[in-house]
């Protein structure tokens, strides 16, 4: 009891500061000049180090806001949002408003502010309302920490768990879901549990928003727990596929109900993902 | 970064330039070309805009396109508006001295991000060779085009005197 709470406090105050350095959410902050300027670099990486493939692309509308849902790999160190940016930023043009919703440990996290030039943005609804109220294309992953740690071996598994909010999100804002269906970041590490019953003891979820405490075998600190600091990711191939967009109303009626569009989502990005995972010949190689 | 390619082609000029200035015919002969859309009027000649996009390894890379030079049947040259920073030229001339016309048409691309300092031009070096096979790749398949029109365009006209 005594040690529960001395946990509990020393992860309090390990909290706060990053409970304070959480950026609020300004669009604004998106810089297509630097995006531009490290498109070589993003592309040299997506091209010889993760082998990156993005099929599907036209599929995103040309215009105006759209939600695109994507399935989350790769830990804290996610090499599909790598590899879908550049495609995306390549194909549509820096020009194109496109942001991403993360969770506030990683925008917090000392280092990685520049994510906030790439536009993305803290998770939450509120922040992903107003990058589509200004036109944005904006990328979920409502998966989020659940599914980016699951175990290397449910790297084919879409695995959103009860979370719906973005079709709630979709249904307010009016705009169609593009899903977009990633494979290869879980075989960037060996991840071997997300360590729920961890992250539950320490109470991470009531203090961090996290309810995970992740243990996985990665480069270069061997057992990893937590992946707070990331690793270096394994050079596994990331083939990406994105699929035709679905306008909620068309397809399900002027009230849609929120759990058969999550089914159907789910379901639609499950397939594609058996189709992806059964072209793989190998683990890494692809 | 400056790639580029040479061919001969057993056609005119004339010929050959009807297949580089038509926008609607370079998804079918170039190769690595994923879009090539007239944007906004005119749709051919001096200020017309095209959005193109290239299949260069993990991404499709281009943007919008402008013509600025366009000399029959000699120059066609475009520059980059939006997107990666480009340059190309087709350089078509009529080779003299020979029994049948033949044209040397050459395909140059210039390209680069402005400012992006040594991963740039890492970056370059790294895509050049894709470059220079889809331009290569393009220039076969635009003289297989143009050659199997030439022999079409033949054919009809021995049909039509045999009519006649």
């Amino acid at each position: 009891m005594v040690a529960g709470s001395l946990l509990e406090r020393a992860a309090r105050a390990a909290a706060a500061p990053v409970r304070r350095r959480v950026p609020p959410a300004d669009l604004d902050e998106r810089d297509p000049d630097y995006i531009r300027e490290t498109l070589p670099r993003t592309w040299l990486l997506s091209s010889l180090y993760f082998r990156g493939e993005v099929r599907g692309l036209g599929n995103v509308p040309e215009h105006g806001p759209v939600l695109l849902v994507g399935n989350h790999s790769g830990g804290n160190v996610t090499p599909d949002t790598i590899v879908f940016s550049l495609a995306f930023h390549a194909y549509f043009g820096v020009e194109r408003r496109f942001h991403q919703l993360a969770h506030n440990l990683v925008l917090s996290m000392p280092g990685l502010g520049f994510l906030r030039k790439y536009g993305t943005v803290a998770a939450s609804p509120e922040n992903a309302r107003e990058a589509l109220r200004s036109g944005a294309a904006v990328l979920v992953y409502p998966g989020g920490d659940r599914e980016v740690h699951r175990p290397s071996w449910q790297g084919a598994r879409i695995d959103f768990g009860d979370r719906r909010g973005y079709v709630r999100l979709a249904l307010e804002a009016g705009v169609p879901i593009v899903p977009v269906v990633a494979i290869g970041g879980q075989e960037t590490a060996l991840f071997l549990t997300r360590g729920e019953g961890l992250a539950k003891f320490l109470r991470l979820d009531r203090l961090l928003r996290v309810d995970v405490l992740p243990v996985s075998l990665a480069v270069p600190w061997g057992l990893n727990v937590g992946d707070l600091l990331g690793h270096l990711p394994l050079p596994a191939k990331i083939t990406i596929e994105v699929l035709p967009p679905i306008d909620l109303r068309e397809e399900f009626g002027p009230d849609p109900d929120v759990d058969e569009v999550h089914d159907h989502i789910t379901r639609l990005m499950q397939e594609t993902l058996d189709v992806l995972a059964a072209e793989r010949r190998f683990p890494v190689l692809g | 970064m400056r790639v580029a390619a040479t061919i001969e082609v057993n056609a005119s000029a004339d010929a050959v330039w009807a297949f580089v200035d038509d926008p609607a015919r370079y998804l079918h002969f170039m190769a690595g070309i994923t879009r090539w859309e007239i944007v906004g009027a005119p749709a051919r000649g001096l200020g017309a805009r095209y959005r193109m996009l290239m299949q260069v390894r993990a991404a499709e890379v281009g943007g919008l396109i402008e013509i600025v030079e366009h000399e029959p049947p000699c120059d066609l040259a475009w520059v980059s508006v939006l997107g990666v920073d480009q340059r190309g030229r087709w350089r078509l001339r009529e080779l003299g001295g020979r029994a049948a016309p033949c044209t040397r048409v050459e395909l140059r691309l210039s390209f680069g991000v402005a400012g992006t300092g040594f991963f740039g031009w890492v970056a370059e070096h790294v895509a050049a060779p894709t470059v220079r096979d889809h331009l290569r790749r393009s220039l076969r398949q635009l003289k297989r085009q143009v050659e199997h029109e030439q022999l079409r365009s033949a054919a009809a006209a021995r049909r039509a005197a045999r009519a006649g």
